[in-house]
């Protein structure tokens, strides 16, 4: 799949920023004044700038306000309702944070609820799509709810939490990869069931429809550069998970917790590329792009 | 809406014969051609006189070769490929604006350009690579089985069927209701043994497409022709010298 820069900029900016308002919702002695000014407003800052980001991958973003309509069936229309009630249920247990030393509990559960919800509805986005094998499993929600909820905690600076984050958080993204590798393979697609031809034999690509690229070769059928992937999966894994997880181990400071969670952000942003782009949609076996098991 | 409609009252659809088929492209061309003119957004080029052209088709031709495991001839097959109008259409309940619809009176799944924010969600949840955003107007397009022909009174009977069917000078391809048991294009499916492509996905695919026959095998050819006269020349003399021939 072609892996969008608006699109990860958006997946991880705001599951960071919704994975805080998580925290900052459900905490029973939650920070006040000036902290709580601060926090209140990274947490928005980055889950505002991530929806605005996800604008610009809309090829008419005029109509944007059209995507509240059809929250019966769409995870992207649900994710938008979600997102708004949860920004909005959320400002007065801020505010009276803020200004009034003051938690409004109730309304910071709601908001804290609404918040996990959004991480939820942004992975349901992918995980919905039967197309893409590797996305649709119960994995995907796993996967990015724990990257917002570990990276809430780290801007939290909640240790405990945190660390029990991280830990979960590095075994589920080596899970995906594991399971999401031979996903295609077990879902059983191939050149032949995709034609209806394989009675003929063996199949292959004699032409494609045009010499020409088109839009769903550079949309789904985009080769990425794999000679780098053991590399980019080292590099995600270390600095999702076992950077972190020693940062705020041995130094449970401010400091710390800043350079844990600059860490697991890197992680997010390579960890987000390499979903995009390892991603195989189906309609590659169109095109024998895709190899499903081996016949 | 992008609620899928519970039944709907017709199946409009084609049906396509691969053993028919020439692989000509015609469909192709007519319906770029008609579908940039009349319904909708045009189907635009991007760069159609530079090194890389590429633009915006509803129908696409691949061609498969096909080696038989029995160790019989290769055989091609020229694979028209454009959206088939699921009854259970992926695309439609995807859509958050519900720019995507599937018409309950015939089934037909169509666009709402004016509501479309070009997501792309749609085309990555279908199957088929049916749907492709267009660059120049930023909206989706898809098969509309020429809507404005079908039930266009302007144009004479023969004409209100889809480009691609009109112009297909081979005959492979139907079009008409898949809901009516006795249709043409119902008898055709059942006959022939028509099937759906990825049933596996539940995308419970309106077009049909009807299979290739195999190729003839050669079974009682002649053996090859033996020579009658050894060649001349110093290779023809040797060989007469060696006792050959």
């Amino acid at each position: 799949m072609h892996a969008a820069p608006s699109i990860i900029i958006f997946t991880v900016l705001s599951g960071a920023g919704f994975g805080l308002l998580v925290f900052l919702g459900m905490r029973g002695d939650p920070p006040q004044g000036l902290v709580a000014f601060v926090l209140f407003a990274i947490a928005y800052g980055l889950a505002v700038s991530g929806l605005v980001a996800s604008v610009f991958h809309l090829a008419n973003p005029q109509r944007a306000w059209r995507a509240f309509s059809q929250w019966r069936t769409s995870w992207l229309s649900r994710e938008g309702w979600v997102s708004v009630a949860a920004l909005l249920v959320m400002a007065p247990h801020a505010a009276w944070l803020v200004f009034f030393g003051q938690p409004l509990p109730v309304l910071g559960w709601i908001g804290a609820a609404l918040a996990l919800g959004v991480l939820f509805a942004t992975s349901m986005i992918y995980a919905q799509l039967a197309t893409v094998p590797r996305w649709n499993t119960a994995l995907t929600p796993a996967y990015f709810v724990t990257c917002g909820l570990a990276c809430g905690a780290l801007l939290a600076g909640q240790a405990g939490p945190s660390l029990a984050l991280l830990a979960l958080l590095g075994a589920v993204q080596l899970l995906c990869w594991w399971r999401g590798d031979r996903r295609l393979a077990a879902r059983g697609h191939d050149l032949a069931s995709a034609t209806g031809l394989g009675f003929l034999g063996r199949l292959r690509l004699f032409e494609p429809p045009h010499t020409g690229s088109n839009f769903l070769l550079h949309e789904f059928v985009h080769q990425v550069g794999r000679r780098h992937r053991p590399k980019l999966r080292a590099i995600a894994f270390a600095a999702l998970c076992p950077v972190p997880l020693v940062l705020v181990g041995l130094w449970p400071a401010t400091a710390g917790f800043a350079l844990a969670f600059l860490s697991c952000m890197l992680g997010c942003f390579v960890s987000r590329w390499l979903f995009f782009a390892e991603a195989e949609h189906v309609v590659g076996l169109y095109y024998d792009a895709i190899r499903g098991p081996a016949r | 809406m992008t609620c899928l409609p519970a039944a709907t009252d017709r199946k409009l659809g084609l049906v396509i014969d691969l053993d028919t088929c020439v692989g000509c492209h015609a469909c192709v061309i007519a319906c770029k051609g008609w579908n940039t003119q009349y319904h909708g957004a045009p189907l635009s080029d991007m760069d159609p006189y530079g090194p890389r052209p590429e633009g915006t088709f509803l129908n696409r031709i691949h061609s498969y070769e096909a080696l038989p495991d029995d160790g019989g001839a290769a055989q091609m097959v020229h694979f028209p490929k454009s959206c088939l109008h699921c009854d259970n259409a992926p695309c439609v309940t995807v859509c958050p604006t519900g720019a995507s619809y599937k018409r309950a009176e015939d089934g037909i799944v169509l666009v709402d350009e004016d509501a479309c924010i070009g997501c792309n969600l749609c085309a990555w949840a279908c199957p088929y690579g049916a749907r492709e955003l267009d660059r120049a107007s930023g909206v989706m397009k898809k098969c509309t089985l020429c809507i404005d022909r079908i039930y266009n009174e302007n144009l004479p009977q023969e004409d209100r069927v889809p480009a691609c069917v009109r112009t297909c000078p081979a005959g492979a391809r139907h079009f008409g209701d898949l809901a009516d048991p006795d249709s043409a294009v119902s008898r055709l499916v059942a006959e022939r043994g028509g099937f759906d492509l990825m049933a596996e996905l539940d995308t419970a695919p309106v077009n049909k497409y009807l299979p290739p026959r195999r190729k003839d095998r050669l079974e009682n050819a002649a053996p090859p022709l033996t020579p009658i006269a050894s060649g001349g020349g110093l290779a023809g003399w040797l060989d007469r010298m060696l006792g050959g021939g």
